[in-house]
């Protein structure tokens, strides 16, 4: 029996796109669309979904974001770091504030004003490949849907010296956004993003379809922060990709803090000799939040390494999942992998699923991949407690000190002071 | 003033008594050694005093200038000032050793009052210099890839941080070589003074060498057995702990 559609949302409304944007976009978005419409939805029982709330997938009643026209207090509200080179500010996908230090040659802009001014160029690196990990459905939809994001284009040799800033800021109930960062470092150049998602209040349950690419030409370093700090009520599918050629590293780190369900998939493709890889990722749930974190490490190349830390603090009735899988390609010889995931159970009623996994198809290979979830060790409390330190503020300090472990690992101050000074605004809201 | 311990019994969860009625007192101003065999129990009295959760008092108290600490938590009997030189440190991944620091300081300080961090870095580096100590020791996490010397005196720098009023050395001397041994004993020795009271337990005369107890006591089967000046030390390095079995026997 066919269902009567009752309302406009995002399932049922067809792209609408600007007719100022290139020919080859409004094709891209049309069949993404048709793609979507084809594709099935997520069901009990498909492996890429094992453990996921699928009840959470609810869309029905989202309907595309409408931009804001007064964004002076958050821009204000958007305070990253002291010093940038960039900084980026969208409320609801609609740009709000740009500060530009960076170098002439340097293309760092929003995406809907790439597409006027370099469309070739978008369109090269332009969702170069669709998802693998079970959200392929959800790309479609927010390629169907996006109408911007940011585009960024180190041209080779390019040292960016401090680190660009995008804040995207959402509001509405059952509102939904679909912001899509392009970033591209050529040969040899380098460059720090930081990326910050968070509600502009604490009611409205929100919905993001996110896609990042990063491309990292050979012998470039990137790296990719994003911090995922929504109001409790509203969800997130973020979706990242990493393209890594000969020589080149990308660092992709993930914060997650807020939203009441956050589905991550995070893939490298290791394409060259002597790619590297990092993959980083600390969580914080606590009450009912549900974070889901799927990767994949892609050993295409012969002579690559990655390496992976995720690390989840569990509090209250918490859930998160993490499935893991690093591929050796035929004829990925030489490749070096790791993947850890650790999970620190702070309350008896949390739930950690991990499910790590390995698939080699190559010789002369190192690879490693664990997972561990324990509470917090009676010794180390009684230690801190015996300095005179509060119970509470001895696991907290312990959970932090957890999480602080991943966070050094980018290596950069300021990127970790932020992201230290973000995962602070969790702890201060959470009994131990 | 004086850290009180009368009568003491506890034992471990499974019910195995350890300490079997241990009495000492030690007053401020003075330097107590307890010396003893391998599982007479000199640790677990350590760890009872500080309120490890592996053990049960079962009986005898254990009072603070009058105060019994038996009822208080373990972070309330620190701040109370009591103080464990722990034989085998915890490490504290991600934790830095200055915020470490800082927070047991902060502890101490009533709700709205923030250290001055600007002071607190003054003492902290006056101290490491006193132990020797690289500054480097302040960003690295709490005992963690430390040596046994290093950890030892990252206890010592804690005991010259907090200023506890009565400090218990458990085994501070195990692991240590000659040098380091003469470092840890440095920090200890400028903290003697007339308002504070030291308990060391040791397995051995040679901590005492650098650190003059005022009184030696041994330690055997969960209790004191005999007291002493310092010279029960000598005596016991020459003839060993052999007079406890005859004591067993009597």
């Amino acid at each position: 029996m066919p269902t009567a559609i009752s309302q406009p949302s995002i399932l049922t409304e067809a792209p609408r796109t600007s007719a100022v944007f290139p020919a080859w976009f409004a094709r891209t978005q049309e069949a993404a669309w048709t793609s979507f419409q084809q594709t099935a939805a997520p069901k009990r029982g498909d492996e890429p979904w094992r453990f996921s709330s699928l009840k959470e997938l609810d869309f029905s009643a989202t309907t595309r974001a409408e931009f804001l026209g007064e964004a002076s207090e958050l821009i204000q509200r958007s305070k990253g770091l002291e010093q940038f080179s960039a900084k980026f500010v969208f409320v609801n996908d609609g740009f709000a504030l740009a500060i530009n230090h960076l170098p002439k040659s340097v293309i760092c802009m929003p995406l809907a004003e790439a597409l006027l001014s370099h469309s070739e160029l978008v369109e090269q690196y332009f969702m170069r490949h669709p998802a693998t990990l079970g959200s392929k459905k959800f790309t479609d939809l927010h390629t169907a849907h996006l109408s911007n994001g940011m585009f960024i284009h180190v041209p080779a040799g390019v040292v960016v010296e401090h680190p660009i800033e995008i804040f995207h800021w959402v509001q509405g109930q059952h509102q939904a956004t679909f912001p899509h960062t392009l970033i591209v470092a050529g040969e040899k150049a380098q460059v720090r993003v930081i990326e910050t998602f968070q509600s502009i209040n604490e009611r409205d349950a929100t919905w993001t379809i996110a896609v990042n690419d990063l491309i990292a030409e050979k012998a470039a370093n990137l790296q990719y922060s994003v911090v995922q700090a929504l109001n409790t009520e509203s969800k997130i599918i973020s979706v990242n990709a990493s393209e890594i050629s000969a020589s080149a590293v990308a660092t992709s780190f993930q914060l997650h803090t807020g939203a009441a369900w956050a589905r991550s998939e995070s893939i490298c493709r290791l394409l060259g000799e002597e790619s590297r890889s990092y993959m980083f990722a600390v969580s914080v749930p606590s009450h009912d939040q549900e974070y889901d974190l799927r990767t994949f490490q892609h050993h295409v190349s012969p002579g690559a390494y990655s390496d992976l830390l995720y690390k989840n603090s569990l509090y209250d009735e918490s859930r998160t999942i993490f499935s893991g899988l690093i591929f050796v390609d035929e004829g990925a010889h030489r490749t070096d992998a790791y993947q850890t995931c650790r999970n620190l159970l702070m309350s008896n009623a949390c739930e950690a699923n991990s499910m790590p996994g390995l698939e080699i198809n190559a010789d002369d290979v190192k690879c490693s991949h664990g997972s561990t979830s324990s509470q917090i060790s009676e010794e180390e409390i009684f230690y801190l407690r015996a300095r005179g330190i509060h119970s509470d503020t001895a696991r907290q300090l312990i959970a932090r000190g957890f999480s602080i472990e991943v966070i050094s690992r980018l290596a950069h101050e300021a990127s970790e002071t932020y992201i230290l000074r973000m995962l602070d605004e969790k702890f201060a809201t959470l009994k131990s | 003033m004086s850290l009180l311990i009368e009568n003491l019994h506890a034992t471990l969860e499974d019910g195995t008594p350890i300490l079997n009625g241990v009495n000492l007192e030690i007053p401020t101003g003075e330097v107590h050694a307890i010396m003893g065999p391998n599982g007479s129990g000199k640790s677990t009295l350590s760890k009872v005093i500080s309120g490890h959760e592996s053990y049960i008092v079962t009986g005898g108290s254990v009072t603070l200038d009058g105060v019994d600490i038996l009822e208080m938590d373990i972070d309330q009997r620190s701040r109370a000032g009591v103080f464990l030189a722990f034989q085998y440190p915890a490490e504290v991944p991600g934790v830095s050793n200055a915020n470490f620091i800082r927070a047991a300081l902060q502890a101490r300080l009533p709700k709205g009052q923030d250290i001055d961090a600007v002071a607190y870095y003054k003492n902290l580096y006056a101290k490491m210099d006193l132990l020797e100590m690289d500054r480097k020791f302040t960003a690295r996490s709490v005992n963690e890839g430390f040596s046994g010397g290093e950890k030892k005196r990252n206890e010592i720098l804690q005991l010259m941080m907090l200023e506890p009023k009565y400090s218990i050395l458990d085994e501070t001397d195990s692991g240590l070589d000659i040098d380091a041994l003469k470092i840890v004993a440095k920090g200890v020795n400028a903290m003697r003074s007339a308002d504070r009271g030291f308990l060391l337990i040791t397995h051995y005369q040679r901590l005492l060498d650098y650190i003059a107890p005022d009184y030696v006591h041994v330690m055997s089967a969960g209790q004191i057995v005999r007291s002493g000046g310092p010279e029960l030390a000598l005596e016991l390095e020459e003839t060993g702990y052999d007079f406890l079995k005859e004591l067993a026997t009597a």
